[in-house]
């Protein structure tokens, strides 16, 4: 890792003036991508802002069907609340198998959508779930936010402060692990909102990041059912090929793990 | 048989120090000065160094030095070697490449050493090994070592044209050709053995220090066999002659095979401690053990059974081509020839059998050694084509192998192999047994219900063990005679010590050869030490591979115990005025046998050494050794059974059972015998299922982390039942075989057995990773 500063922001007013005045700044949050990337000295952010330690970040409130969860929040935390269990338990199983016990205790859900790295879980969630990215300038909607493999609506500076949803009637996440890292090597969210509108959402295979499957989406809001999908063909020429699976493999992941989430819905 | 003696399940004495965190490995120890070493590496898979310019790395903070391959050459530093002669068929000798501490010349894969480092801080090496610039000019890359073969491909070492190392033969092949014109069956088969990485827990490492007053070096280093460490370094390397060199090896977290070798590291750091007046220490970080430590397995071949009407093998030919990298590592030509090809036979009487090997040069690390050598190779080619065949005749796997299994002991193989003992159905009844293969068709049943495919898969493996009759191993070429030592001291208060030139890197041998001594001499083990690891405190040794250290290490102690034992007696004798013939030595005490006189342990160990009262002629003191050449190989054989259920949609396999019949002859203590079969297990597995060594087109190893190499996880593995039968080996004086490497040797071809049972496709390759089990699946349809 190359020398860099430190330093834990107060307030989210406090990071901004700092990220302002540092040289190649950084917001650190979890750091569960960047910091492994400084060591192998492929990042070398001349200042790290933490971001962990904001408590107008911090937290998951339920009000009704309508969920806020602070954009320091951890993996093990939201996997935990026996609130969030009882309105959107998806969203709690997803936090559940992110990376293992360590990751869980240190990853948030801000970090996780502000690096949108495309094997991640989060990012189908977000979509999935119609989510609403707060930042402390603006909100944004899941569908601008995620804008490619590691790129997102962020500008400089700006900063996650929460997210926010309608439970669905119905939603589930399944995915397939890579299974040398464990992240996802296709993961599909699936839900089903009160008013009846289907939304699937796909990460790990999309050559792009993550992205919605219009096709799935407009026969389960026909038929919310697994066989709703058994004619579908995933399209393989968007999606990635790699040494773990390649483009065809990842299509029939895509359906497998759709099914899968509509079933356990 | 005492609580603590031979065959007792006596918990690690080692483990208290390694479960809470006490271990002393090499990156644990530091000394007055000492400073950190960086290695500047090849990021080119092929590629002339132009120039090394270090001008600027020089100047930056904390840099002590910065010394490349010109300098290193300049000093007389001597290139690696390759310390097994093989012959091509046409007479002439292995072609062997230069192969450099640090390169000056050529760079032929991508973590090549090129220039050392040291600094105050590692961060600081690090910060000038990224200010080193390394002019190189491009060269054209080969990986594939078939495609190597072939003309027209880029040549890695001019010794070695269409880089070729050797074309070498064994057995007779107009035999084996006659054989399989006559065959009522030929099963053709072509079998590839996956690259893998070896992974120790422990990392690599290295700490040079040069004593200027007494021109002397030390290395601690991360090795299986320091001795050997020291002597190659010494007479090949020029480092500096034995009696200037201690080479210490102390805790090492795991090696399976890959810390035998001498690397480029360990010289350069001994070399640069003295060109730069400061101890020298580098640690291997993860990346660098994936680039550099030597990789094992990476075959391809192609196979010819023949059998004759009633299903007898007739014949075997084998055409098999090995790739070895870049360089020709320590025992890098053994390992697709003596420790593979002569154990094609299996556990069957073949009559006739021909192997024909060719290694091969290739921009990738070099290739060695790694846990089974060259008999998980032949264990593989030989069980999956027994499967095959099965499916091709139409005969149960059990039914075939039964029917060609060798009944009589000893048996001479075609391919120089004499195994001494052994009871392979017992070993295929006790598997199938416990893993109720007659109950399987009613679970594939069950499972067809759930949609998943159930499919079962058995493997008979052998492999030779206790390596090896140092005039025979002479015989086929090897440098070293492969026997081993060992030192009793018995300390005047009766605790004893034990130097063996085995050495422990996961083994438990403090625990396992401590039980000989309690067991022979009824002492408590706390009183019983082992002392290992170091040039300086043990005798020449031979160190630990090839599950080598109970059937010749143990064989070496019991000889020096034997001679304690004689000596003591004597003492005892005259003490109690008795016949030395009459003195038994029961639960730490000499006795007279018949009467109640007797002399404790501690009391007869004292005499010895004060010396006033010993028989007349007698030298003071206790202390005997011995050295053990091993009359034979010894042959551990098995069956193991794995049942799997596949998930047609995704081509997950999910391991429902493994059943491992191990015969290791007698056995010291099961509970480490078991945990050595566990982990063999998760090895063989690791391979079949998860692992394999990736490198691109131009070189570059995708597979340089764990991001993207699979290792297996708990989660991947079932709960293991192990059992073992004994036929005890005949050979050495504690009739024991070796289970070092068994687990990794016969569990691969029985879980791809298994897969292509169940999916119904035999066409599958080593890792059976989803995409491929899924994309076998659905081409079967």
């Amino acid at each position: 890792m190359y020398e860099t500063h430190y330093h834990r922001a107060s307030s989210v007013q406090d990071a901004v003036s700092r990220m302002e005045a540092a040289g190649e700044g950084k917001y650190v949050s979890g750091g569960m991508t960047l910091i492994p990337t400084m060591k192998q000295r492929l990042a070398s952010p001349s200042d790290l802002i933490d971001l962990r330690h904001i408590a107008e970040m911090q937290g998951i409130t339920v009000n009704g069907r309508s969920v806020r969860i602070g954009a320091a929040t951890t993996h093990y935390d939201v996997a935990s609340s026996a609130a969030l269990k009882a309105v959107c338990p998806a969203i709690c199983h997803l936090a559940s198998h992110i990376g293992d016990p360590h990751v869980r205790h240190m990853g948030t859900i801000g970090g996780s959508i502000a690096n949108n790295d495309p094997a991640a879980d989060y990012p189908a969630a977000m979509l999935g779930l119609a989510a609403t990215i707060v930042t402390n300038r603006r909100e944004v909607a899941a569908d601008d936010f995620f804008a490619g493999l590691f790129e997102t609506a962020l500008e400089d500076s700006e900063i996650i402060t929460a997210v926010r949803f309608d439970a669905p009637a119905k939603a589930a996440y399944q995915k397939f692990a890579n299974p040398a890292s464990r992240y996802a090597m296709t993961g599909v969210f699936v839900a089903k909102g009160d008013d009846g509108a289907v939304r699937v959402a796909v990460t790990g295979a999309g050559a792009n990041g993550v992205f919605r499957q219009a096709e799935m989406e407009a026969a389960l809001a026909a038929n919310w059912s697994p066989d709703a999908l058994a004619t579908i063909s995933v399209d393989a020429s968007d999606l990635l090929s790699d040494i773990h699976a390649d483009a065809a493999y990842r299509a029939n992941l895509v359906k497998v793990m759709a099914k899968r989430a509509v079933a356990a819905a | 048989m005492g609580v603590e003696g031979i065959g007792a399940r006596v918990a690690r004495k080692e483990d208290k120090r390694f479960l809470t965190g006490k271990g002393r490995y090499t990156d644990d120890m530091s000394v007055p000065g000492m400073k950190y070493a960086v290695f500047v590496r090849s990021p080119h898979a092929h590629a002339k160094i132009v120039k090394v310019d270090a001008s600027a790395a020089r100047g930056m903070p904390g840099v002590i030095g910065v010394l490349d391959g010109k300098q290193l050459l300049a000093d007389g530093i001597g290139n690696l070697i390759c310390g097994w002669m093989i012959h091509s068929k046409d007479g002439s000798p292995m072609k062997m490449g230069a192969w450099r501490p640090l390169a000056h010349e050529t760079v032929r894969y991508v973590g090549d050493a090129v220039a050392i480092v040291v600094a105050d801080s590692v961060a600081e090496a690090r910060d000038a090994a990224e200010a080193v610039v390394v002019e190189y000019r491009e060269l054209p890359v080969v990986i594939d070592a078939t495609r190597a073969l072939e003309a027209g491909q880029p040549q890695l070492h001019p010794e070695a044209p269409n880089n070729l190392i050797f074309d070498w033969q064994i057995g007779d092949e107009a035999a084996t050709d006659t054989a399989i014109a006559a065959a009522a069956h030929v099963t053709e088969v072509t079998i590839h053995n996956n690259r893998l990485s070896p992974n120790p827990m422990e990392p690599r490492a290295a700490l040079g220090i040069y004593d200027a007053g007494d021109d002397h070096y030390t290395c601690y280093t991360t090795s299986q066999n320091p001795h050997v460490a020291r002597l190659v370094m010494s007479a090949f390397y020029n480092v500096a002659p034995e009696n200037k060199l201690r080479v210490i090896a102390p805790d090492v977290g795991g090696g399976f095979g890959s810390k035998i070798y001498i690397y480029p590291e360990e010289i350069v750091c001994l070399w640069a401690s003295k060109r730069t007046g400061v101890p020298v220490k580098w640690t291997s970080d993860r990346t660098e053990a994936f680039l550099t430590d030597a990789h094992g397995r990476d075959h391809v071949s192609k196979v010819k059974m023949a059998f004759d009407a009633n299903n007898r093998i007739i014949g075997l030919k084998v055409d098999t081509v090995a790739n070895l990298g870049a360089y020709m590592s320590l025992f890098s030509s053994a390992v697709p020839t003596y420790l593979y090809a002569t154990l094609l036979s299996g556990q069957y009487a073949i009559p006739a059998i021909h192997a024909n090997v060719r290694t091969v040069y290739t921009n990738t690390a070099p290739v060695d050694a790694y846990r089974g050598a060259g008999r998980p190779e032949a264990t593989y080619l030989l069980e999956r084509t027994m499967e095959t065949a099965a499916r091709e005749l139409g005969v149960s796997p059990a039914e075939l192998r039964r029917v060609n299994f060798i009944r009589s002991f000893p048996h001479q193989t075609p391919v120089i192999m004499n195994y001494d003992a052994g009871d392979y159905e017992a070993s295929l009844e006790a598997a199938m047994k416990a893993a109720d293969w007659n109950g399987f068709a009613a679970r594939k049943a069950e499972a067809e219900r759930r949609g998943m495919k159930r499919g079962i898969g058995m493997s008979c493996y052998i492999e030779a063990c206790g390596i090896a009759p140092s005039a025979a191993v002479g015989s086929l070429g090897a440098g070293v005679g492969l026997w081993e030592s060992a030192e009793v001291r018995v300390n005047a208060v009766g605790t004893i010590e034990v130097l063996t030139g085995s050495h422990s890197h996961g083994q438990g041998h403090e625990t396992t050869f401590a039980q000989l001594v309690a067991d022979r001499f009824g002492v408590p083990l706390d009183s019983v030490n082992i002392v290992h690891g170091d040039t300086d405190k043990v005798q020449m040794g031979m160190g630990t591979y090839g599950s080598r250290s109970g059937a010749v290490g143990m064989s070496a102690v019991v000889k020096a115990l034997d001679k304690v034992e004689a000596k003591a007696k004597k003492i005892a004798a005259h003490l109690m005025e008795a016949d030395e013939s009459d003195i038994v030595i029961e639960n730490g005490e000499l006795k007279v046998a018949g009467t109640d006189k007797a002399v404790p342990w501690f009391q007869m160990a004292l005499a010895a050494y004060t010396a006033h009262n010993l028989p007349a002629g007698m030298e003071p003191g206790l202390k005997e050794g011995a050295f053990y050449d091993p009359a034979n190989f010894t042959f551990p054989a098995g069956c193991y059974i794995c049942e799997v259920e596949v998930d047609p949609d995704t081509g997950r396999t999910k391991i429902v059972q493994f059943v491992a019949a191990d015969d290791f002859g007698n056995i010291i203590n099961p509970m480490i015998v078991e945990g050595q079969v566990h982990g063999g297990l998760a090895q063989g597995i690791g391979q079949a299922l998860l692992e394999g060594v990736h490198y691109d087109a131009s070189g570059q190893l995708l597979t340089a982390s764990y991001m993207d190499y699979a290792m297996p996880r708990a989660d991947d593995l079932p709960s293991f039942q192990v059992s073992t039968s004994n036929t005890p080996c005949p050979n050495n004086p504690l009739g024991i075989k070796g289970c070092g490497e068994a687990g990794a040797i016969g569990s691969p071809p029985a879980l791809i057995n298994a897969i292509t049972d169940a999916i119904g496709n035999n066409a599958l390759t080593m890792p059976a990773t989803p995409q491929k089990v899924w994309a076998a699946a659905h081409a079967a349809k």
